[in-house]
């Protein structure tokens, strides 16, 4: 591993790692998504095995998700995208290569700790101190590398991809060493540092901002290179692109209260999640229409080009989401929405239809260029993927809607003798179709996935180290 | 809050609404004024971007949410803490004199629900539970607040589980008794089993645990030794709570019913039966806790759950009366 930087090649082998693992974390955090949506439907599928619960096999689920395949998909990107649009090779090829073997550290450590049960119980930072520490490290050198590359740019300007993904990386750093303050009583026990209802609203200003900063800036971050790339075409609006960065990252950082409607927090902060989660809506979709707009004028390659189809889909769930949320945060919504299904609806639109189709079309555009072929293995294998993500993503969010709307009427009936109509339990049994069309609509996602993953195989196998050096030649 | 953070509060919000609007209204005051091929002249890797505008339906969306935060703003507490709670509470004075709150709707709320279904409940309390429990509606009623109140730990049925009691049965910890039941469901208990196992040898636990259980008439493989050593210890030891027949402290005349000792010659288990469960709990003692529920549920309520369990106690007493007389027969 060479430290000095070379000149005329860009560091491609970090965004080969990168992207490979997307796949691998893909597939391990969605089949255990599946695994835990199948309890729900079989309650006795553990088989009492503590460690294959649905209260630790959750957490694994999510954080193998959003830091694993999400994060991974976001390091491969953003470096690409970095060293591309600056005209620059990564600053340090040991710290891009120390954040790889570091963050796939992380991820390890949190596949071994969540099933033991290890966990500080706060939700999306559920890894305890010691792996907090190494994602804090890891993220350093990240920061250093990324905004290294972008003082060493060769280009005047920085392009709008790189305001996202800086976005992105300072905030989660904030986000993350803010929220998991706490003080160690052994190494794999440690304590909030905040008490209280104040521990909730730093827990969901983190939590939320998870969603605004990683989930959503870092991967806008993304559709700005990838979708102009893709489609051939410049992008949309220049002035919208400044209005909607500034006004998003902005007003997201407030909208945390709206996790916490109608609990102990004072009212005055869940005013302000609410409005602020409001006028969230315009620059949310913002990014959108200069997503969708940049297409005008090519929309008949999506007729032939399934990678593409996939980034509009992607777009498409990526509005649908960002109109849905700030309606579930006005607080009479919420008060029929808040516990039900319907959040868990709400995410995986956005989670499956937003962060990973944008990641999938990504990485779709990525492969053959990092391994020099032309294109995918086979196109026709991509297509029959994106309808499987696509068929997947409609029947999860569809049954979590109903669901979700049945459960929250169901608590909320009550006799003419001012009695609940319902008890819990029956909202329960109501549910397990929901659940059933639920889980196959992740096994279609699921699916998918492995489709990705051999096609992923045949291009990488095809190539030949010559291609792979050739490829990182600078223009 | 202190003025200093009341002070934050203002500044902030406003500060970020008000670059927020700057910044949009600036944008489009220089922008074309219609759809352009213009770019800006520059290129990142090949991708170039339009100087368009910033599209009008988009714009007005913009400002509408603007609008309608700042009208929420002025309506509801939010940005002056403590100092300044919304003009709602002027506008629905009777509902909100000092302002909107969410503790205030919910007051009212409740009120609202008193005041419409108290009569209904207040006439069914003030009718004694034994006579209540013929009336199928009112046992409706309370089997409803059970399920939604109870349930949880005593099973959708009443059946209970391990450590919570099954009341569809004729076993009685506190007893059965209207006044009783109503008693249990308002004030609580506290079943407290006391730790036997810094004052008692390994060996005397399993012999006590042999002993008692022979009381239920569960076959063990207890020599006559062990079981006259476990019958020793438990009148020295578990007597005084669970009676020298073992029959516990409702059966007993002589102990007080609050204790509420169980029965162990029934074979009805609240920690297990197995000679493991039973050891475990002589050594490490149980306690159980029932909630007090007059402050969650009101009286009213309370009256009709004590209804319906005494129902299921009436039903448990004739289901055991007509077994036994088809035993006799």
């Amino acid at each position: 591993m060479s430290t000095a930087t070379n000149h005329t090649e860009y560091n491609y082998k970090v965004v080969r790692q990168f992207a490979i693992m997307t796949v691998i974390w893909g597939i391990v955090g969605m089949a255990v998504g599946v695994f835990i949506a199948a309890e729900l439907v079989f309650p006795d599928l553990s088989a009492g095995i503590p460690w294959l619960s649905f209260g630790r096999l959750r957490p694994l689920h999510t954080n193998a998700v959003i830091f694993a395949f999400g994060g991974c998909a976001l390091f491969a990107t953003s470096y690409y995208v970095v060293q591309r649009t600056c005209q620059a090779p990564l600053i340090s090829n040991a710290l891009a290569a120390f954040t790889f073997w570091g963050w796939q550290l992380v991820i390890v450590a949190a596949a071994i700790t969540l099933p033991l049960g290890i966990t500080t119980s706060k939700e999306y930072a559920e890894l305890e101190w010691p792996i907090d520490i190494l994602i804090t490290v890891v993220w350093v050198c990240y920061a250093i590398v990324f905004f290294g590359t972008i003082m060493k740019r060769r280009t005047k300007h920085i392009y709008v991809a790189n305001w996202f993904y800086g976005a992105f990386i300072i905030t989660i750093a904030l986000l993350h060493i803010i929220n998991n303050m706490e003080i160690p009583v052994t190494l794999w026990k440690s304590y909030s540092a905040y008490a209280g209802a104040q521990d909730a609203m730093i827990q969901w200003w983190y939590g939320h901002n998870a969603v605004g900063f990683f989930l959503t800036a870092g991967f806008l971050g993304m559709m700005y290179y990838f979708v102009p790339k893709q489609a051939g075409r410049p992008v949309y609006s220049y002035r919208l692109s400044i209005v909607h960065f500034w006004a998003l990252i902005a007003i997201y950082i407030w909208a945390g209260p709206h996790h916490l409607h109608y609990t102990a927090l004072p009212d005055w902060a869940q005013t302000l999640g609410m409005v602020m989660s409001l006028i969230l809506l315009a620059p949310s979709w913002g990014g959108m229409i200069n997503g969708m707009m940049t297409l005008s004028g090519a929309w008949h390659k999506l007729q032939t080009d399934p990678i593409l189809r996939f980034l509009v889909v992607s777009l498409s769930f990526y509005g649908m989401s960002t109109f849905e949320g700030p309606m579930m945060s006005i607080k009479t919504v919420n008060a029929l929405s808040h516990y039900t299904d319907w959040t868990i609806g709400h995410v995986h639109s956005g989670a499956l239809g937003w962060v990973a189709m944008i990641s999938i079309g990504a990485v779709y555009h990525l492969i053959p260029r990092l391994f020099g072929k032309e294109k995918m293995y086979s196109t026709d294998l991509i297509n029959v993927h994106f309808w499987l993500a696509t068929i997947g993503t409609v029947l999860y969010i569809a049954s979590m809607w109903v669901n979700g709307i049945m459960q929250g009427l169901m608590w909320r009936a009550v006799h003419k003798d001012g009695t609940l109509m319902y008890s819990f339990v029956e909202s329960v049994a109501a549910s397990e179709f929901g659940y059933i069309v639920r889980t196959i609509g992740g096994l279609f996602f699921l699916t998918g996935m492995f489709f990705m993953a051999y096609n992923t195989w045949r291009t990488v196998s095809e190539s030949d180290p010559e291609q792979v050096r050739a490829a990182a030649q600078m223009a | 809050m202190s003025n200093f953070w009341t002070g934050w509060v203002f500044v902030l919000t406003l500060t970020c609404l008000g670059l927020i609007v700057w910044l949009l209204f600036a944008t489009r005051r220089r922008q074309r004024p219609n759809l352009t091929e213009q770019t800006m002249g520059h290129s990142f890797d090949g991708i170039e971007e339009y100087d368009n505008p910033l599209p009008q339906w988009w714009f007005y969306l913009f400002v509408a949410t603007i609008v309608f935060g700042a009208a929420y703003l002025v309506l509801f507490p939010g940005i002056l803490p403590g100092k300044f709670n919304g003009i709602l509470g002027l506008v629905a004075k009777d509902q909100y004199p000092d302002g909107w709150s969410s503790t205030m709707q919910y007051k009212n709320e409740v009120k609202r629900i008193d005041d419409q279904y108290g009569p209904v409940f207040d006439q069914y309390t003030k009718t004694p539970i034994p006579e209540l429990a013929q009336n199928e509606t009112a046992v409706t009623i309370g089997k409803r607040v059970f399920a939604n109140n109870c349930a949880i730990c005593h099973g959708s049925a009443a059946q209970g589980r391990f450590g919570f009691p099954n009341l569809s049965d004729n076993d009685w910890l506190y007893g059965h008794e209207a006044k009783t039941i109503k008693t249990t469901l308002l004030e609580g208990r506290r079943g407290q089993m006391p730790a036997w196992g810094q004052f008692m040898s390994n060996q005397e636990v399993t012999n006590v645990s042999l002993y008692v259980r022979s009381l239920s008439g569960v076959k063990t493989k207890a020599t006559e030794d062990q079981l006259t050593k476990g019958k020793e210890d438990y009148i020295g030891k578990c007597s005084a709570c669970h009676g020298v027949e073992g029959k516990g402290s409702y059966l007993n005349a002589n102990i007080s019913n609050d204790i509420g000792a169980p029965n162990l010659t029934d074979n009805i288990w609240l920690y297990g039966g197995a000679q493991h469960q039973v050891e475990y709990t002589i050594r490490n003692g149980r306690n159980g806790a029932m909630p007090a529920w007059k402050d969650v549920l009101g009286e009213n309520r309370v009256h009709l759950v004590a209804t319906y369990i005494y129902s299921l106690a009436q039903k448990a007493k004739q289901a055991e009366n007509a077994t036994k007389t088809a035993q006799a027969k």
